[in-house]
């Protein structure tokens, strides 16, 4: 039971970060109808902040936090003003082509500028502390990023439940010519889509980087799947959705961990990859009915 | 006040709506009466912004809103019923309304809360809501109550008695009514001819994308031949 128990605290804090990232996939969705490939690019663009500020520049973990969040927000806000904004109402296909695009364009940039060898940096030395409470040994980085991400998700749903910004994106979720015959600037909403994408994105990104404390091209990548697979697990396209498929992802995933023969552990995703392929055999829709009238 | 000109609006090649010329005056109900597919949503549509005229003129008060966006065009005036109401399902009323109203500042949006409990006292009742659970007879209202929220001074209405039961059409048309004894000023398409004659002051007879008659509704409601011709037997039944 203690094992149980201690696995679901691990999975928690594993999952907050895929939630919040599937959260702002979600978001994207809602307003363009778009899975954002490029998405995890604000991770990286976060590693390469991180590293710069933690090692070349000598500052403290602090320091990067801000940094590190304004860097994804203004990543996200420049990847819609580059790319998406010409194509809008383009086909699905051209959409999909063109965020993909964005992932290897802005990876491609890393490893030219950067170079593909892996950054390490320091991270926080509370990080690694642990606390025990019983035969519970709880790592104050996981406490740390399940209460960061329940006081984001509050935040968010109080944007989007009481303000005219979070009306104003949940009517273009839900009929996006609808929402503009109201008088809602297409422009402005999903401008506002990509900043609150970038906000979540590198609220996730703060604590992702303190846990592996690395910088490299592709760290964007695996976060970036995970919280793809969290926010299709979700039913795509619905917030709510999106934050119960991340953390059920990470309690999956840490789960699986814990019960895999220790030889087979190495295939721990694989594992995950098989059991959703299952999951979506009988619950094709996700765990949220979503049709084009209930998105967010 | 409403100023269409020459309007043209094709899909691809094809013309829906061809050199289309009507006007709205202040204070008037003008009706846009004619057959499936002769090109009323489409023109309704190119006039809200959801569709770029190919050729033609639009002007609202003597300003140009040709090919404007529609937030734009809502801004200078004019704001759009769509056809099937197109509420938004998951919101409830008030959100629903909040977002009618999101030109307006918080003052004014509150005290057009307000307006609309006394014009739709139904919706009241129904505030928390979400938009979806509603009867066609709500549903409708709050369509109407939600474009009202930006004060505009030409509302447009498409088909706004489609799919509902004939008690609730009657009560349609006599919210038109009501709209119309406040002076609002009202471009109204419907295939129920019979009934959008009643309440209008004039009407344009639209087929195959082209205006093929005008004239006051009394002097419309006349014409026999319009009817069996343009809009159909069933309604020239209704009329006779």
């Amino acid at each position: 039971m203690i094992d149980l128990l201690q696995s679901v605290i691990d999975g928690l804090g594993r999952g907050s970060i895929y939630a919040l990232l599937a959260l702002g996939i979600a978001v994207i969705f809602g307003v363009m109808h778009m899975v954002n490939f490029a998405h995890g690019e604000l991770i990286t663009v976060g590693a390469y902040i991180a590293f710069g500020v933690v090692v070349s520049a000598e500052w403290s973990w602090w320091a990067a936090v801000p940094l590190v969040f304004a860097g994804a927000v203004a990543t996200s806000v420049a990847i819609e003003f580059i790319a998406f904004r010409w194509i809008r109402g383009a086909s699905d296909f051209t959409m999909l082509l063109t965020s993909f695009a964005m992932h290897f364009l802005v990876q491609a940039v890393f490893v030219m500028s950067m170079g593909a060898s892996v950054r390490s940096f320091p991270r926080p030395k509370w990080a690694d502390r642990v606390w025990s409470v019983g035969d519970l040994n709880i790592q104050v980085i996981d406490v740390a990023v399940i209460g960061a991400t329940a006081g984001t998700l509050a935040v968010t749903v109080y944007l989007l439940q009481r303000t005219m910004f979070g009306v104003s994106l949940r009517a273009a979720a839900e009929d996006f010519d609808a929402a503009r015959l109201m008088g809602v600037r297409s422009n402005k909403v999903i401008r506002q889509a990509f900043i609150l994408a970038g906000a979540l994105a590198g609220i996730a990104a703060i604590f992702f980087l303190m846990r592996t404390g690395q910088a490299r091209p592709s760290t964007g990548l695996s976060p970036l799947l995970k919280g793809v697979l969290a926010a299709i697990i979700g039913g795509l396209g619905n917030m709510s959705g999106a934050v119960y498929g991340g953390l059920l992802l990470g309690v999956s995933e840490v789960l699986l961990r814990s019960w895999l023969p220790e030889d087979l552990v190495g295939i721990t995703d694989g594992v995950v990859f098989a059991l959703i392929a299952l999951f979506f055999i009988f619950r094709p829709q996700g765990l949220m009915s979503v049709t084009s009238a209930e998105r967010v | 006040m409403l100023e269409i000109l020459g309007l043209t609006t094709r899909y691809g090649a094809i013309s829906a709506v061809r050199r289309v010329s009507l006007s709205v005056g202040a204070d008037e109900v003008v009706g846009l009466i004619g057959p499936n597919g002769a090109g009323k949503t489409t023109l309704l549509n190119s006039i809200a912004g959801l569709l770029r005229p190919a050729e033609g003129e639009i002007h609202l008060d003597g300003r140009r809103v040709t090919g404007a966006s529609p937030d734009r065009v809502l801004r200078a005036g004019l704001a759009l019923v769509p056809e099937r109401r197109r509420l938004f399902a998951q919101m409830t009323v008030v959100e629903n309304l909040r977002i009618g109203g999101i030109t307006a500042t918080s003052a004014e949006r509150a005290e057009r809360l307000q307006e609309m409990v006394e014009l739709f006292p139904v919706l009241e009742a129904k505030w928390s809501t979400p938009a979806g659970y509603l009867s066609g007879g709500e549903a409708q209202q709050l369509a109407i109550a939600r474009a009202l929220m930006s004060s505009p001074r030409v509302l447009l209405m498409d088909e706004p008695s489609l799919g509902l039961a004939p008690v609730l059409v009657d009560l349609v048309f006599e919210l038109v009514q009501r709209l119309r004894s406040q002076g609002r000023t009202m471009l109204i398409v419907e295939q129920n001819a019979s009934r959008l004659l009643e309440v209008a002051d004039r009407a344009y007879v639209m087929r195959t994308g082209e205006v093929a008659a005008e004239g006051t509704a009394q002097e419309l409601a006349q014409r026999q031949d319009l009817f069996e011709t343009f809009v159909g037997a069933q309604s020239a039944t209704a009329s006779g």
